[in-house]
C-alpha cells in the first residue's frame, strides 16, 4: 500500500494553520516572522505534492519561485528588525501598538 | 516504464513509513516552534521542520527542492535568523502571555477551524488509492490510457533536475529573469536598513536650501513615543528666526 | 506532463523575447539599476562611467542597425544615450536631483512606450490582447491603462518628496531605484496573466515598499509601519500564494485563463475550487485593504513618509486592483456565483467602516488613510458588477483616486515641511489666511475625494453606481450613498476648519519654504481633478475600451 497524496496535503494544511496560530500568538517579531516562514513552508509542500498528483512539474518550479522570494523576504525582514532594535531594545511586538488602531 | 511501475507500488511500505515518522518529526518541530519560549529554540526547531520537509520532498519525487530547501532554507535562511537573534541577544526568555485576553484561545480556534476547512477542501478528492498519481480530472488529462505514473516518470525520462532546469529557462524564463528585480530591492533594502551609521551630510544634497532638522530625527536617540499619533497639538517648539535663505536659488535648484 | 515530455527530447524551445511589449518594465529596471550606480560613484568616476555608457550606447546602436531594428529603436537607443549623458555631465556634482531627474525621464519614457503600445494596439498591430512569453504577459488594456496611471503617479511623486525628503535628512540615494523598482512590479502586476507573475510581482512591490515605508531609520513611526506592513504582508502573501496552489492543484495550471476555464468544470474537485478562491480572495483584500482586512493601512499610511504615501495610494492600488480585476473579473467569470456575494459583502463593510473609522481620526494622514479603506470599497463595487462598464469603472475610479489621493497627500506634504510634525485636524486652522492657494486646493481635492459635482469625484462615482445598478446591484450603490453621506462629515470638517475658523493655528505663522517642484505637482493634480470633473468623455471613453483582458 502506498500513501495517498491527501495525507500530504493534510500535513501542510496542519503546518499552515500552526504557523498561522503561531503569527497571532506569539508576541517576538522574530518568532512571528519564523512563523510566516513556516506557512509558506507548507504552501510548498502543498504544490510538491500538487505536482506529483498532476504529474507536471510546474509546481515545484513554482515552489522554487516561492524559496526565492522567502530568501529576499527574509532579508529585508531582518534588516528591519535589527534596525527596530536598535531605536528600542526589545522585541516585544506590542511596542509597535503605538500605532494601534 | 514497468521497473518504474513497480518501484512505485513496492516502495508503498517504506513510504508509508518515512512519512509517518518524518510527518510526526515535521508537526512536533511546528508546534514546537509556536511553543517554545525561547526564540533560539524556535529557530532550531524551525530548522528541524525543515529537514523535514526536505525529505518529504524527496520521497514526492522532487529531489532538487529537497536539496534547495536543506541549503537555502535550512542553510541560509534558519542561519540567518539565528544570526541575528544572537545579534540582538534577544534569547531571553519572551513571554507567553497574551495580548489581549483570550487572545491565544481565539487564535486556537481560528486556527483549528482552518486546519478542519482547508484539509477537507484539499485532501478531501486525494484519499483514495488512485490519488497516489491523480486524481479523476487528473486521470481524465493524460487521456491515452497508460496507467497513472505520477512524476516518477517524468522524472525517469529526463531527470528531476534536468526537467526543471528546461521548465525554468523555457515556460518560466519571464518569471525568472523578473527575480533579479527583486533580489536587487533585497540588496538595497539590506542596505538602506542595515546601514550601521552615516554621515548626515551625505543625506543632503549640496547646495540646495533644507531647513533645520526636525525635533527628534536628527539624534540617533529618538524618543520612542516621537511621531506618535497624539500630535494633535500645536507645538511651539519650532526653532524659529531662521529666515528661508535664498529663496530664488532654492526654487531654481527645485526645478526638476 | 505530456507537454513537457515531448518538449524535453525534441531540444528545448527557447520562448521568443516580445521586447516590444516588455519595454516598459525593461526601461523601468534599467534606469533603476543606472540611477543606482550612478549615485554610488563619485562625481568624477560619475562622470567616466556614464561616458562609457554612452559609447556602449552607441556601439548598440550601431550593432542594431545591420540586425534589422526598427529606426525608432536605433533613434531610441541613441537618445537615451544622449540624453542621460547631457544629464550627468549638467548634474554631476547633485547626485540627488540627477536621480531625480533620471527617474522622470524614465517615467515619462514609459508613458510614451505604453501610449505606442495602445496606437499599435488600436491599429491591430502588435500588442493586442494576446498573452505573451510562455503565456506570462498580457499586454491589453488592463495593463496598459495601469501603466499610465502608475508611470504618471510616479512623477508627481518625485516632484513631491525632494524638499520634503532633504528636510527629513532621508534623501538617500536608493529612494529613486527603489521608487523605480516599485513601478517596476506595478507594471507587471498590471500585466501578469500567470499567477505565478501575480505572486511575483506583488513581492517586488510590496518588497520595495516595505523599504520606502522605513526611509526614515530614526523615526520609530516608520520602522514599526514598516516591520507591519511587511509581516503582514508576507502573511497575506501565504494566504493568495495557498490560494495559487490549490487552483493548481485543481487544474495543473497557473495560467489565468486556462485555469478559470478549468475551474468551471464540473468535474474539478469543488472543495478545491472554494478554497482556491477564498485563500486568494483573502490574499487580494490585504493587497487592496479590504475590512477586515485593513489593519495594516493606517499605520503604514501613517507611518511612511509623506511623499511614499501618496505613491502607495495612488499607484499601489491601481496596480493591485488590475491584478484582482484580471484574475476575478478576467479569469473566473464562470465563477462569479461564488465570489462575487463575498466581494460584495467585503466592499459593503469596507465602504462603511472605512468611512466610519475615518470620522473620529485625528491626525490627518491618519484620516486619509481611513479614507483610502473606504475608497478600496467603491473601486471593488465594480469587480463584483462582473462586466465591461464595470471594469472600466473601477478603473476610470482608480485614475480618479490617484489624482485626488497624490493631490491631497501632495498638500500634507508641504504643510508638513511647513509645520516640521505630522498634521492634525486642529494644526489647519486659519489656513485660508496664511496660504489660501494651499487651502483652495486641499479642499478641491477634499470636495472631490467626498464625490461633490464639478469634480473627478463625482463623475468617478457616478460610474461606480452606474455599474452596479446596471449589474442589478442596487444595495450596494445604496451603500455607497450612505458612506459617502458619512465621509462627507470629516472631509468637510476640514475644510470648516481651514475657512471658518477665526483663531489662527500656530501653522498660519510658519513661513512658507520654498517648494516649487511640490506646488507644481499640487497644482497639475489640482487642475486634472476639475478637467476630468468638467470634461471626462475622453477619459471614461479610455478607460472603458481598456476594459479587456488578455485570452
Amino acid at each position: 500500500m502506498s500513501v495517498p497524496a491527501g495525507y500530504y496535503l493534510i500535513l501542510a494544511a496542519a503546518l499552515f494553520s500552526i504557523g498561522a496560530v503561531g503569527v497571532l500568538i506569539r508576541r517576538s517579531v522574530i518568532v512571528m516572522f519564523m512563523c510566516v516562514e513556516l506557512m509558506l513552508n507548507s504552501v510548498n509542500l502543498t504544490l510538491v505534492t500538487f505536482a506529483r498528483i498532476q504529474a507536471n512539474l510546474d509546481g515545484q518550479v513554482l515552489a522554487f519561485f516561492v524559496i526565492v522570494v522567502a530568501a529576499a523576504e527574509v532579508v529585508v525582514g531582518l534588516a528591519l528588525v535589527v534596525n527596530l532594535f536598535r531605536l528600542r531594545a526589545s522585541t516585544d511586538a506590542d511596542g509597535v501598538g503605538a500605532l494601534r488602531a | 516504464m514497468t521497473p518504474v511501475l513497480a518501484q512505485a507500488t513496492e516502495g508503498g511500505a517504506a513510504e508509508l513509513w518515512t512519512f509517518i515518522i518524518v510527518g510526526a518529526v515535521a508537526l512536533g518541530s511546528a508546534l514546537g516552534l509556536i511553543l517554545m519560549r525561547n526564540a533560539v529554540h524556535a529557530a532550531l526547531m524551525l530548522v528541524l521542520n525543515f529537514l523535514a520537509i526536505a525529505v518529504l520532498y524527496a520521497v514526492l519525487q522532487a529531489q532538487f527542492l529537497a536539496v534547495i530547501q536543506v541549503i537555502v532554507y535550512a542553510g541560509a535562511i534558519v542561519v540567518l535568523f539565528l544570526f541575528v537573534l544572537m545579534l540582538l541577544g534577544v534569547s531571553r526568555e519572551d513571554s507567553l502571555t497574551a495580548r489581549v485576553p483570550g487572545q491565544k484561545t481565539m487564535a486556537s480556534i481560528v486556527g483549528v477551524l482552518l486546519f478542519v476547512s482547508l484539509a477537507a477542501a484539499t485532501a478531501g478528492p486525494f484519499l483514495g488509492d488512485a490519488s497516489v498519481c491523480g486524481s479523476e480530472a487528473a486521470l481524465e488529462g493524460t487521456g491515452d490510457g497508460e496507467p497513472c505514473l505520477g512524476l516518477a516518470a517524468v522524472n525517469a525520462a529526463e531527470g528531476n533536475l534536468r526537467g526543471v532546469g528546461f521548465l525554468l529557462f523555457t515556460d518560466y524564463v519571464w518569471a525568472f529573469e523578473v527575480t533579479s528585480v527583486l533580489l536587487v530591492i533585497a540588496a538595497i533594502g539590506a542596505i538602506v536598513l542595515g546601514r550601521r551609521r552615516e554621515d548626515p551630510a551625505e543625506l543632503v544634497e549640496p547646495g540646495s536650501t533644507v531647513l533645520p532638522a526636525r525635533p527628534g530625527e536628527d539624534d540617533a536617540a529618538a524618543a520612542p513615543g516621537d511621531g506618535a499619533p497624539d500630535a494633535g497639538a500645536p507645538d511651539a517648539g519650532r526653532p524659529d528666526g531662521r529666515p528661508d535663505a535664498e529663496p530664488s536659488r532654492a526654487e531654481g535648484e527645485e526645478r526638476t | 506532463m505530456s507537454a513537457l515530455a515531448q518538449q524535453l527530447p525534441a531540444g528545448v524551445e527557447i520562448p521568443e523575447i516580445p521586447w516590444a511589449a516588455i519595454s516598459p518594465e525593461l526601461t523601468l529596471f534599467g534606469a533603476g539599476i543606472l540611477v543606482l550606480l550612478l549615485d554610488t560613484a563619485g562625481p568624477r568616476r560619475r562622470t567616466s562611467s556614464v561616458i562609457a555608457l554612452a559609447i556602449l550606447l552607441g556601439i548598440a546602436a550601431l550593432a542594431a542597425i545591420p540586425g534589422g531594428a526598427a529606426p525608432e529603436i536605433v533613434a531610441l537607443l541613441v537618445g537615451a544615450g544622449v540624453l542621460q549623458l547631457a544629464l550627468t555631465l549638467w548634474l554631476h556634482t547633485r547626485p540627488r536631483l540627477l536621480g531625480a531627474v533620471l527617474t522622470v525621464v524614465a517615467l515619462v519614457a514609459t508613458i510614451g512606450i505604453a501610449a505606442w503600445q495602445y496606437q499599435a494596439a488600436a491599429n491591430g498591430g502588435m500588442v493586442g490582447t494576446e498573452s505573451l512569453l510562455a503565456d506570462m504577459v498580457a499586454v491589453d488594456g488592463v495593463a496598459l491603462f495601469t501603466r499610465f496611471v502608475v508611470a504618471g503617479a510616479g512623477i508627481l511623486t518625485v516632484l513631491l518628496g525632494f524638499a520634503y525628503l532633504q528636510d527629513r535628512r532621508i534623501h538617500r540615494g536608493e529612494y529613486y531605484p527603489l521608487l523605480l523598482f516599485t513601478a517596476t512590479g506595478m507594471t507587471l502586476l498590471a500585466s501578469a496573466a500567470d499567477l505565478l507573475m501575480v505572486f511575483l510581482a506583488v513581492e517586488i512591490l510590496s518588497l520595495a515598499l516595505y523599504v520606502m515605508t522605513g526611509l526614515a531609520r530614526r523615526d520609530m513611526a516608520s520602522q514599526e509601519g514598516a516591520f507591519k506592513y511587511l509581516l503582514l504582508g508576507a502573511f497575506s502573501s501565504a494566504f493568495l500564494l495557498y490560494g495559487i496552489a490549490l487552483v493548481y492543484g485543481a487544474t495543473g495550471t497557473t495560467h489565468i485563463a486556462t485555469a478559470g476555464v478549468a475551474l468551471s468544470d464540473p468535474g474539478t474537485p469543488a472543495g478545491l475550487v472554494f478554497a482556491g478562491i477564498a485563500l486568494m480572495l483573502v490574499g487580494f483584500a490585504f493587497k487592496v485593504a479590504l475590512v477586515p482586512f485593513h489593519m495594516w493601512t493606517p499605520d503604514v499610511y501613517q507611518g511612511a513618509p509623506t511623499p511614499v504615501t501618496a505613491f502607495m495610494a495612488a499607484a499601489t492600488k491601481v496596480a493591485a486592483f488590475a491584478a484582482f480585476l484580471r484574475v476575478f473579473t478576467g479569469g473566473m467569470e464562470q465563477l462569479a456565483w461564488i465570489w462575487v456575494p463575498a466581494v460584495s459583502v467585503l466592499a459593503a463593510i469596507t465602504m462603511l467602516v472605512g468611512a466610519a473609522l475615518a470620522v473620529v481620526q485625528d491626525d490627518l494622514k491618519r484620516m486619509l488613510g481611513y479614507s483610502a479603506v473606504a475608497h478600496a470599497g467603491y473601486a471593488a463595487i465594480g469587480l463584483v458588477a462582473v462586466s465591461e462598464i464595470g471594469t472600466g469603472a473601477t478603473l476610470f475610479y482608480l485614475l480618479a483616486y490617484a489624482i485626488m489621493s497624490l493631490g491631497a497627500f501632495g498638500i500634507l506634504t508641504i504643510l508638513e515641511r511647513r509645520q516640521r510634525k505630522a498634521i492634525a485636524v486642529a494644526d489647519l486652522r486659519g489656513l485660508w489666511q496664511s496660504a489660501p492657494s494651499l487651502a483652495v486646493m486641499f479642499a478641491l481635492f477634499l470636495l472631490s475625494l467626498a464625490g461633490i459635482p464639478g469634480t473627478v469625484g463625482f463623475i468617478a462615482k457616478f460610474g461606480i453606481v452606474r455599474a452596479a445598478v446596471d449589474a442589478g446591484l442596487v444595495w450596494l450603490a445604496v451603500v455607497l450613498v450612505i458612506s459617502s453621506v458619512i465621509a462627507a462629515y470629516f472631509y468637510i470638517r476640514v475644510i470648516v476648519a481651514m475657512f471658518m475658523d477665526d483663531e489662527p493655528a500656530h501653522l498660519a505663522d510658519a513661513p512658507v519654504p520654498p517648494a516649487s517642484a511640490a506646488s507644481t505637482a499640487v497644482s497639475v493634480a489640482a487642475v486634472g481633478v476639475i478637467a476630468l470633473g468638467v470634461l471626462p468623455p475622453a477619459v471614461i471613453d479610455l478607460a472603458e475600451r481598456a476594459a479587456t483582458f488578455a485570452g
